[in-house]
């Protein structure tokens, strides 16, 4: 394989996925007696409304310090907490319902890395029947006005409706995010 | 010293090789006319939260995860086969030490999934699931039975050309990607609406595996080669943080 060779392009997960990506549980990244444990959950629509049972989240999270467990985030600082990795994968269920157990993760920095700081998020990946490549977009949080009011990648969305989309409501001590791939409430994807 | 860590993303982090990729919406695919998305994609610049990624630890990596045919008490009907490569970067370097997850039919084209309703057998010494970590040279190696074509609803006779799911991390959030392997010469390419939604001839080709003899080992198993090439970076990441 020669240097500057293009990319293996992505195919579907297809409609039997669950084989071969979720053999285990990875939808809860902290124990369920966690002190901080929050509990995101939201269902998948498609076009025509209806949910999509053949759906799969990723999700990748920095913790509550906004560490990511990962070589590239070399800061000074703690490391992770609780050992958790940040990685979480659920699968739809027949309802097109997912429900993750996680903490909120701290800020994060900015592009640039310079003193633009990025409000908590988690970076979700959508896999399903259907979609060639993965879908991308990011959870945020509504109990962070703030923070989410001086994030850049929220600031890049002009439409605030559609920037509404990637802001996940607490309700019950959890957050709902839903995912609509299409139509007036569409999720707000990312070109990553 | 915060800006010795960024260098990756201040250098725009990794190439997007669009050219490469399918569209969301390719209406030949039925299924992707409900799920593509309408509104267009927002461009996300490359932070830490795509520069970094999911590292996995080799303790949850059995030793024999690689080998679809040892899964179960009898060996699998069908061809054994093995199926090896290098996971690279778009720049050539080996992706270390990273996952791979595989999954796929067996030899009468039919999933080990309770959703999978096409009427061939199941087997009962073969699941379909597989899972290693790339080596220091980015290697890889599966063993399993080549799977079987299987018909889907897409269109009047559709038929899938054979081929084995992958899923790969590489570094970074940014490098995430599911693709699907196929077999040299299938005459089912032409008919495929997946295996068409890519539209360069090239880079279609990058989806076919290579029969390789010196992957075959004599008396046991033909030997297909696939090497999988993730996301190149525009930079090469700071090693020293003096
Ligand atoms: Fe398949």
């Amino acid at each position: 394989m020669k240097p500057g060779s293009g990319s293996t392009p992505s195919q579907t997960v297809g409609p039997f996925f669950h084989l071969g990506l979720l053999r285990e549980d990875w939808s809860r990244l902290v124990k369920l007696d966690h002190p901080s444990a929050i509990r995101i959950h939201g269902t998948v629509y498609d076009g025509a409304g209806e949910v999509v049972p053949d759906a799969m989240l990723e999700l990748w999270q920095a913790d509550a310090n906004g560490h990511y467990a990962h070589p590239e985030d070399d800061r000074e600082g703690s490391p992770p907490e609780d050992g958790s990795t940040g990685f979480g994968r659920c699968g739809a269920d027949d309802a097109g319902h997912f429900e993750f157990v996680t903490v909120k993760p701290g800020s994060v920095p900015g592009p640039g890395g310079g003193e633009s700081w990025q409000a908590p998020h988690i970076n979700v990946s959508v896999f399903a029947r259907g979609l060639l490549k993965r879908l991308v977009t990011r959870v945020y949080f509504s109990d962070e006005d703030e923070a989410n009011a001086a994030d850049p990648v929220l600031a890049s969305i002009e439409d605030p409706d559609f920037r509404a989309t990637l802001v996940a409501r607490a309700e019950d001590g959890g957050y709902i995010f839903d995912v609509h791939f299409q139509g007036e409430n569409q999720t707000a994807f990312f070109d990553v | 010293m915060r800006e010795e860590r960024i260098s990756l993303s201040q250098s725009g982090g990794y190439r997007r090789d669009s050219e490469s990729q399918p569209p969301y919406l390719y209406p030949e695919y039925e299924s992707t006319r409900l799920r593509a998305p309408g509104r267009p994609l927002v461009i996300l610049p490359h932070t830490l939260s795509e520069l970094t990624g999911p590292v996995y630890g080799h303790e949850k990596v059995g030793t024999l995860d690689h080998d679809l045919t040892r899964q179960h008490v009898g060996e699998p009907l069908g061809e054994r086969i093995i199926v090896t490569g290098r996971v690279l970067d778009g720049d050539g370097r080996p992706v270390r030490n990273s996952l791979i997850e595989a999954w796929q039919a067996n030899a009468a084209g039919r999933y080990a999934h309770h959703g999978d309703r096409h009427p061939a057998p199941l087997d009962p010494n073969f699941t379909g699931a597989g899972r290693c970590l790339t080596d220091s040279e980015g290697r890889y190696r599966f063993v399993t039975v080549k799977p079987g074509a299987y018909p889907w609803g897409n269109h009047d006779n559709a038929w899938r050309p054979a081929h084995i799911h992958f899923s790969l991390f590489g570094p970074a959030f940014a490098t995430r990607l599911v693709t699907q392997m196929y077999f040299p010469g299938d005459p089912l390419f032409e008919h495929d609406p997946i295996f068409q939604s890519v539209s360069d001839p090239k880079a279609r080709q990058r989806l076919v595996s290579r029969f390789d003899l010196s992957a075959t080992e004599p008396e046991w198993a033909l030997g297909y080669s696939f090497d999988i090439v993730l996301r190149g970076c525009n930079a090469t990441p700071v090693e020293n943080h003096g």
